[in-house]
């Protein structure tokens, strides 16, 4: 069957097979960011933006998807370069194999909650596993990256 | 692995129920726990373009699509405000805010799973479903129910005047399946203890009158929540699974209950809840 979407802003137009998961189609559309990780719908690292929500796109269908918005990290670079910053200085990226999941879905946080809590924080980020961290160091980064964005520290923060 | 040979956005119901008559079909919810099988499906039917994504309110009811999401469930403000949060709480920890963005009302109690949040939560209001073919049934009863190949179109919660409820759960870890969870409700003419992931599909028992005027007199004491819920638990039947074993779920069915009620309790002290709110 015949889909198109806009992938991070580009028309794309595919033959899919029925079964073809969201994650596959974009993968192979160059988004590398998009991982495999579970299987099971827990993890996070499959994370894509989809018509302006956060959904594991390991669960989606592609098919599903036609006619829709996706974004990936590889169409909001500035975004995530900017943020990514903040949590490398925390030292808080480690292995660093949670982080484009962790990263997209912080984002779409912060675009549906421009300046929330530590709570807040943490029930949206939830469901992005990580098993380095403990999410303390990601929590002091997305803190200090609010901080900063909100006008509240004079310090430069991030890897600047 | 799950192995679709044919997609299928449906125009209607009638041709949903239709396409849905074959063995090999499937209709598709969030698709996150079907994802997880390995079935092999004829048809995917997609209720998608059927206007089953939203949560409509008027004086008497909420009336919430089938394909509406878990995160929209969540959000919604007429339902926060009816349950005092209650609602909220009860789905807050489910994975997390991309599976909930994904998994549907409809599919959360079309599949009676035994590890439901939402059943418990949803069984503790005065809540139907709509089936294309049966029609309209107490939530009650479509858990006890034969599955059959009906599709559910919508989830009524009627508002009842003096509505107050409390969610509990104890989970091992957050965003895990809950070991065991269980809602406490009251209106104006009864109330419910509710339990589930028992793990089997939620269940509810009436409040005794005795307790309801305790509660809403504002006179129930720790003791006698905790003698209540020891009767109450002897006849919640509970189960052993890798989360935890029927003694302790039977014991946590007391402890989550005692707290419920107590909480119940203040609740009913401070306001007038429900419809009227």
């Amino acid at each position: 069957m015949k889909i198109q979407m806009k992938l991070n802003g580009k028309n794309i137009q595919e033959e899919i097979r029925p079964d073809m998961l969201l994650l596959d189609l974009v993968r192979s559309h160059g988004c590398a960011s998009v991982k495999r990780g579970c299987e099971t719908s827990n993890c996070g690292l499959c994370t894509v933006i989809l018509n302006g929500k956060p959904v594991l796109s390991c669960s989606v269908l592609a098919a599903r998807a036609d006619g829709a918005a996706v974004e990936t990290l590889e169409g909001l670079q500035e975004e995530a370069a900017e943020l990514g910053a903040f949590i490398a200085d925390q030292g808080a990226e480690q292995c660093g194999f949670c982080n484009p999941g962790y990263i997209l879905n912080a984002i779409a946080l912060f675009r549906e909650n421009p300046d929330p809590s530590d709570q807040e924080i943490l029930e949206y980020l939830a469901g992005n596993l990580c098993r380095c961290s403990g999410y303390e160091g990601q929590l002091r980064g997305l803190r200090n990256f609010l901080e900063q964005k909100h006008g509240r520290s004079g310090k430069k923060g991030g890897l600047q | 692995m799950l192995k679709i040979k044919e997609y299928a956005r449906p125009e209607s119901l009638a041709q949903a129920y239709e396409w849905n008559q074959k063995k090999s079909s499937c209709v598709i919810g969030g698709m996150l726990w079907l994802k997880m099988s390995h079935k092999n499906v004829g048809m995917a039917i997609d209720l998608s373009g059927l206007g089953l994504d939203r949560i409509r309110e008027d004086g008497e009811n909420f009336r919430v699509g089938a394909m509406v999401t878990l995160r929209e469930l969540e959000l919604h403000q007429g339902l926060d405000r009816y349950t005092e949060g209650a609602l909220g709480a009860a789905l807050r920890d489910i994975v997390g805010v991309q599976f909930r963005n994904l998994a549907t009302a409809g599919g959360s109690v079309f599949g009676r799973f035994g590890f439901s949040d939402v059943l418990t939560v949803l069984l503790a209001m005065d809540t139907y479903v709509k089936l294309y073919r049966a029609g309209e049934i107490p939530l009650g009863d479509f858990l006890t129910r034969k599955r059959d190949r009906d599709i559910l179109e919508e989830i009524r919660i009627r508002k009842q005047p003096g509505f107050h409820m409390v969610y509990q759960a104890h989970r091992n870890s957050r965003t895990d399946f809950p070991v065991l969870n269980g809602a406490v409700s009251l209106e104006e003419t009864g109330g419910k203890l509710v339990f589930g992931a028992r793990p089997l599909a939620a269940m509810a028992l009436p409040m005794e009158e005795s307790l309801r005027q305790k509660i809403l007199g504002g006179t129930l004491t720790e003791a006698e929540a905790a003698a209540c819920m020891n009767a109450a638990a002897e006849q919640v039947p509970v189960g052993s699974n890798m989360r935890g074993s029927r003694e302790y779920r039977s014991h946590l069915a007391r402890v989550l209950g005692r707290r419920g009620l107590m909480e119940l309790q203040k609740l009913a002290s401070a306001g007038k809840g429900g419809a009227e709110l």
